[in-house]
């Protein structure tokens, strides 16, 4: 067992007695791994006798739940409406083309995930992005290839 | 009891009658997609809105309270129906000439009754690959509409849970966890997900071609045998009343569609008696791996080797009927008919898509050296075929099956409803303990429709406690209780234990037919008074018949003294039993 499965089955144990508590597992495990991975949920179903079915009915219902390995710079790009409305449509487009994946989808090699969300909170700053948690305002597409240079160059000095 | 109007019409009903429910006993009918009398109402299809006060409810979800006024039909809800019954049409491919379910499908029904012949919403079907991984049941997302009643079905009653929804709003879809196939989900091929789908969205997958060939192929000499449960449910295909026993008119259609030999399941039935009570009695004795298990439903079987793998020693290893008829026409018979094992094909109608699994289960199925049985058809299939080839089944004059392996006793046809293969084990069992013959015949606590019934049987002072699972999601707590019981070395509190995985037994197994009575209450298909039309059917034969004991089939008795020896010796073991194995819930 790894260390990170094994922390998953900690989780799972914690929570194995409170009923309706499978949420709370998942996002905890999400929490460590960025993802809930399939042995991760055949072991709560395990653990917590939750069915699998089930969990797969829960972790497929809510966006926010992600069943691969996110990549480890996180786009999002808000497609709210103030943001979609300022041409944010087509720097999404600019990542697609420029990263060769779809929205929902991660590089091959791991690097960029990229994701749409509604508002972000500061239509102020329209069109937004935000990466791990550092956010872009009035964006363009020229920008860009800028931004992914930036974390490249980020992950290269790590 | 509460009190409320309907349409106007004074209706009492019980307190948390749901108000759809409430509306039949004012004979009104509130048109639903989802609702279905076997599972809870999921508020899938919005059909069934009613006003209730003027606000506008869904009549399946909620209940009908104290002076309720309800109006069911008027022009804004016929108006609101129309376009939410053609949103549902909109992601619904237009399929219904080639379509199995064609005539007996409660969307297109639903289309007709409310006259929609033109739908200006734009089509949308996503194009969604079939599932027919299991080669039993063939699950077509794209015709699904999303009721739940599969899922309801398959976690709920079941307690399978190989169905779940996947994702939400426009592209959910029905399937097993993260998109599992279902031929490596738990799945146990029941059918009951085929038996209460409302469209052609899971069918049966169909053998009827392979049939077909079969009997144009003179090479072969093709045999065939009927279940118990098809002949109490096949005419309805052809305008019978439910529960009809048409055992005879079946077997003429059968040697019409070209069949060499007509032989009956029900002689395998008083063959697999004569095992399991012979193997009951040893172990029970022996005191060797109690409680034992019946082993004739291989939907229960599967169950059994993935949920509960620990209790395998505890199944018996009889093989099921028809594979006793399998295996013992390819040697016995063949030999006595003078044809090579390898020339001939037995096909097998059964009320039960899980039987199609059952064939291919393992070597142990091969016993003759050739697959026992070569084709599975469902009663549904043998109905397609016999519209197919034009035999008009309704006139036929009714004939005999062929012996010897068409001979059987009223025990064999009450197997096919739940408490039949106990009560029909433990008349055999009696005779063998004692020597004589039980005073009554029929053990009334482990009739009927009850989750799980059990009986105490007084056998020559020794008292033998047994249990009837109706329904293979009720066998949670009875197992629960056994395992307590072995792991504390208590005393056992069931000693012999009958699971059929089908609610009211193979007469209600998911290969039966679903077709409209006209004096039934919509929705189609099955519902505990077929359920309980269909047993009696085969309760009546049984009642009726002149030999109501397996151990008194003559035919059976010429076998083992000809051929077989002793109930459980070297060659009945070798072509009559069978092993079990871990099964994994989910396969890589």
């Amino acid at each position: 067992m790894s260390e990170e499965t094994s922390k998953a089955a900690e989780i799972a144990d914690k929570w194995r007695k409170k009923r309706g508590s499978l949420i709370m597992a998942l996002h905890e495990i999400q929490g460590i791994k960025g993802y809930v991975a399939w042995e991760d949920a055949v072991m709560l179903s395990e653990r917590m006798d939750v069915p699998l079915a089930r969990i797969y009915e829960v972790l497929t219902f809510y966006n926010f739940f992600k069943l691969v390995a996110p990549g480890k710079a996180v786009i999002s790009v808000c497609t709210g409406t103030a943001c979609y409305l300022k041409g944010n449509d087509k720097v999404l487009e600019k990542f697609k083309s420029e990263l060769k994946i779809k929205e929902g989808e991660s590089t091959p090699d791991g690097m960029f995930h990229l994701q749409c969300v509604r508002c972000v909170g500061c239509c102020g700053l329209a069109p937004v992005c935000v990466v791990n948690g550092k956010t872009y305002g009035r964006m363009t597409p020229e920008q860009v290839p800028e931004i992914l240079e930036e974390w490249k160059k980020a992950f290269k000095e790590d | 009891m509460v009190q409320l109007k309907i349409n106007n019409i004074n209706v009492e009903v019980k307190e948390g009658t749901s108000i759809l429910d409430a509306a039949r006993a004012a004979q009104v009918n509130i048109p639903t997609l989802c609702k279905h009398p076997d599972v809870d109402p999921s508020a899938g299809c919005g059909l069934c809105i009613v006003k209730v006060g003027g606000r506008i409810m869904r009549s399946c979800s909620t209940p009908a309270t104290e002076g309720m006024e309800i109006i069911t039909d008027d022009a804004e809800l016929k108006q609101i129906r129309k376009t939410v019954l053609k949103l549902i049409l909109s992601n619904h491919p237009n399929d219904c000439l080639n379509c199995t379910r064609s005539g007996s499908c409660e969307l297109q029904d639903m289309t007709a009754q409310m006259g929609i012949s033109e739908n200006e919403i734009i089509k949308m079907v996503p194009p969604l690959p079939k599932d027919e991984t299991t080669k039993c049941i063939v699950l077509d997302p794209a015709k699904c509409i999303v009721c739940g009643r599969c899922v309801n079905i398959c976690q709920k009653v079941q307690n399978v849970w190989a169905l779940s929804y996947l994702n939400r709003g426009f592209s959910t879809k029905i399937t097993g966890a993260n998109d599992t196939p279902l031929d490596r989900s738990p799945c146990i091929k029941c059918g009951q997900c085929a038996a209460h789908c409302p469209t052609g969205a899971i069918t049966d997958y169909d053998n009827t071609q392979k049939v077909f060939d079969l009997l144009s192929n003179k090479e072969y000499t093709t045999v065939v045998q009927i279940a118990p449960a098809v002949r109490v449910a096949l005419g309805e295909e052809f305008g019978f009343d439910f529960g009809e026993n048409l055992t005879g008119k079946i077997y003429a259609a059968l040697r019409r569609l070209g069949f060499s030999k007509v032989f009956d399941t029900n002689f395998g039935a008083d063959l697999t008696i004569i095992e399991e009570a012979s193997e009951f009695v040893k172990r029970f004795k022996a005191n060797d791996h109690l409680p034992m298990f019946t082993s004739c439903c291989p939907a229960w079987v599967d169950y059994m080797e993935k949920y509960y793998p620990e209790n395998i020693p505890n199944l018996s290893s009889c093989k099921s009927p028809h594979q006793m008829v399998g295996a013992v026409a390819k040697t016995y018979w063949a030999e006595k008919a003078g044809i090579d094992a390898s020339k001939i094909k037995v096909v097998s109608v059964m009320p039960c898509t899980a039987k199609k699994w059952e064939i291919e289960r393992d070597e142990t199925m091969r016993s003759s050296g050739y697959k026992d049985v070569d084709e599975v058809i469902t009663t549904r299939e043998l109905a397609k075929m016999i519209k197919k080839a034009g035999i008009d089944f309704k006139h036929l004059k009714e004939e005999q099956a062929d012996n010897p392996l068409g001979e059987y006793s009223g025990a064999a046809t009450i197997f096919g409803v739940t408490g039949g293969v106990m009560t029909a084990a433990l008349r055999t069992a009696y005779f063998y303990i004692t020597g004589s013959e039980l005073e009554t015949l029929n053990f009334h606590a482990i009739e009927g429709l009850d989750a799980v019934k059990v009986a105490e049987i007084d056998i020559n002072g020794i008292s033998v406690r047994i249990a009837v699972v109706n329904g293979v999601g009720n066998v949670g707590p009875v197992m629960e209780q056994i395992n307590t019981a072995l792991a504390e070395k208590k005393d056992l509190p069931f000693h012999f234990v009958e699971v059929m995985a089908c609610p009211g037994g193979c007469i209600a197994g998911g290969g039966q037919p679903r077709v409209m009575g006209a004096t039934f209450d919509k929705p189609w298909g099955i519902n505990d008074e077929i359920r309980k039309l269909r047993s009696k059917g085969l309760n009546c034969e049984d009642a009726c018949a002149q030999n109501r004991l397996s151990h008194k089939n003559e035919s059976i008795k010429k076998l083992y003294d000809t051929y077989l020896g002793k109930p459980g010796d070297e060659k009945a073991h070798h072509l009559l039993h069978t092993k079990y194995e871990k099964r994994d819930l989910y396969k890589a």
